[in-house]
């Protein structure tokens, strides 16, 4: 009896996500009249704005990544290391962008750095692309930090620290050449997740007016029929690439871990 | 978990330098932006403190927006939270295959980030006037949904396209907690004489009870802070408070910047105090679970 209730819950919870998911592709196959062609794909790879926005959004989400990492790492490190009693702290501020809507986020970065601010940021293109990766890493920082912060929790820190400088090494050293390493699989998966955000992030991009592939998806969205549901299948795709990709690399490590 | 080892000795007031350039990052793209709303919410455009710009907020558009935002975050987290939940008891305790889970996971990690303008479009692809479903129940069934009542640009149809990155959120956070049941408490409950129906109302629901309104809580905040996903299903013209505050940071049509302040100081203290209950409870909830 329990048993059939709980094929019925599954099977009505797959039903409701494929359907949309078969819709999309099923429409996007359908630009020319009466077969199923990938037409509305060649339209899509041929428009140099699909390029354009799309590159921009991956050089956004390298940006961020590298950002994120250099931040998050040495600061994660460093309070495990010698200020245990900062990490509540800590957490509360790399909790707040779950709080705090990234809605709310930019329009406090348009009011305070616009063009007759101390720090005119909007006022450039690469400055609005700055503001832009921070606030890109903002949203990464939640599970950026959980996920590096879960990593070195594995490992000795302490142990590992003294072993390294009794040895000669600096910060740096023990940072890139320890610490990072160890942590890799975690810094990984973070960097993969923050790609899915970014990849699809619409409001922080359109408030400051860049060409990022969400803006760029919506307005297609406005004018087109056929080609927004291509790009659906796309961005699903990316989205279920960096999944995958986190579940791959997890994998890995404990395959790796296994065999040591 | 245990301790790491810290030597007091070392522990001089230099180590908080380690900490400045994080806390420099959080001051000048999380906190100042956050405050300088704050305060613009309680200012008066020449500067003066004011309770004026809140008062303003209660016109008939605002109210409903806010309204309206708040019903449907409170529609979606339930019936997200309930299918969620319902999905999630059956993997854990229904008996299926194992098999199933680990791909119900991943499925979950994978839908509840595939939220804004793409879900929209998969949506209208599949229940928009010409979509998919729409078009089969009409050739094959007779069956006009738009003559029925339904339309995907509306209330009901954000409800439908918002579980999409609900139900999923909701299965990877209740998992866990329904992992944290113990075998041991429902069979003490059948030693000593409880019913499936009895476990379920005196032993399992109030263990879980924290954990199922934490998560509520986050699945509110979570559908109240979206702005994407509606945008591009309904348009910058649906009364909701995000779209609200979007098109009132495009081009001010509020006709008063401070009265923008307000509208997401708003959003601030709705989704604070949703968050501050799903953080308060998951650490009531992490006791019984560990």
């Amino acid at each position: 009896m329990t048993r059939l209730f709980a094929w019925l819950a599954l099977l009505a919870g797959c039903i409701y996500f494929a359907l949309p998911l078969i819709g999309m592709t099923e429409f996007s196959l359908k630009m020319r009249r009466g077969v199923y062609s990938l037409d509305a794909y060649r339209k899509v790879f041929e428009d140099p704005s699909f390029w354009a926005t799309f590159g921009y959004s991956l050089t956004l989400a390298a940006a961020t990544i590298v950002v994120g990492v250099l931040l998050v790492v040495p600061t994660a490190y460093w309070v495990r290391l010698k200020l245990p009693q900062a990490r509540p702290y800590i957490e509360f501020v790399t909790l707040l962008p779950l709080v705090i809507p990234a809605i709310v986020v930019v329009f406090g970065y348009i009011r305070l750095y616009n063009t007759s601010s101390i720090l005119p940021l909007t006022g450039s293109a690469i400055g609005t692309d700055f503001l832009l990766t921070m606030g890109y890493t903002t949203l990464a920082l939640p599970y950026m930090y959980r996920s590096v912060d879960t990593g070195l929790r594995t490992i000795d820190v302490a142990t590992l620290t003294e072993a390294a400088q009794s040895l000669g090494a600096g910060w740096v050293t023990i940072l890139a050449k320890i610490i990072l390493p160890n942590v890799m699989v975690a810094v990984l998966s973070g960097a993969f997740l923050t790609l899915a955000i970014v990849m699809g992030e619409f409001t922080m991009a359109a408030l400051l007016n860049r060409p990022a592939f969400g803006p760029y998806m919506q307005l297609l969205g406005a004018n087109r029929a056929y080609e927004p549901p291509a790009l659906a299948v796309i961005a699903f795709a990316i989205t279920w690439g960096c999944m995958g990709l986190i579940q791959l690399v997890t994998r890995l490590a404990k395959h790796e871990r296994a065999k040591a | 978990m245990p301790q790491q080892p810290t030597r007091r000795g070392m522990r001089l007031p230099l180590n908080w330098l380690g900490l400045v350039p994080f806390m420099l990052f959080a001051l000048l793209f999380l906190i100042l932006p956050t405050m300088k709303i704050v305060i613009g919410a309680f200012q008066t455009q020449d500067g003066s403190f004011t309770l004026q710009n809140l008062i303003d907020l209660n016109t008939s558009s605002i109210r409903n927006a806010y309204w309206t935002s708040i019903k449907l975050s409170v529609a979606t987290a339930l019936i997200g939270g309930g299918v969620g939940f319902a999905m999630a008891a059956a993997v854990v305790f229904g008996g299926l295959p194992k098999r199933i889970r680990g791909p119900l996971m991943t499925f979950s990690g994978v839908a509840s980030n595939f939220a804004g303008v793409p879900l929209a479009f998969a949506f209208i692809a599949t229940l928009g006037p010409v979509g998919l479903i729409t078009m089969w129940l009409r050739t094959e069934f007779g069956i006009n949904l738009r003559a029925m009542g339904f339309n995907l640009l509306s209330f009901q149809g954000l409800v439908i396209t918002y579980l999409f990155f609900q139900i999923p959120l909701m299965i990877l956070i209740i998992t866990p907690a329904l992992d944290g049941l113990k075998k041991e408490w429902r069979e003490a409950a059948a030693v000593l004489g409880a019913t499936g129906l009895q476990y379920w109302r005196m032993v399992a629901l109030p263990v879980l009870f924290p954990s199922l309104l934490g998560t509520f809580a986050l699945l509110f905040a979570n559908a109240f802070g979206a702005v994407a996903t509606a945008f591009a299903l309904v348009g910058p013209q649906l009364n909701i408070v995000p779209i609200k505050l979007f098109a009132q940071i495009r081009g001010d049509v509020l006709g008063n910047p401070n009265l923008g302040y307000a509208l997401a100081f708003g959003m601030i203290v709705i989704t604070a105090a949703a968050n501050t209950v799903y953080i308060v409870l998951r650490i009531r909830a992490e006791r019984w679970l560990k």
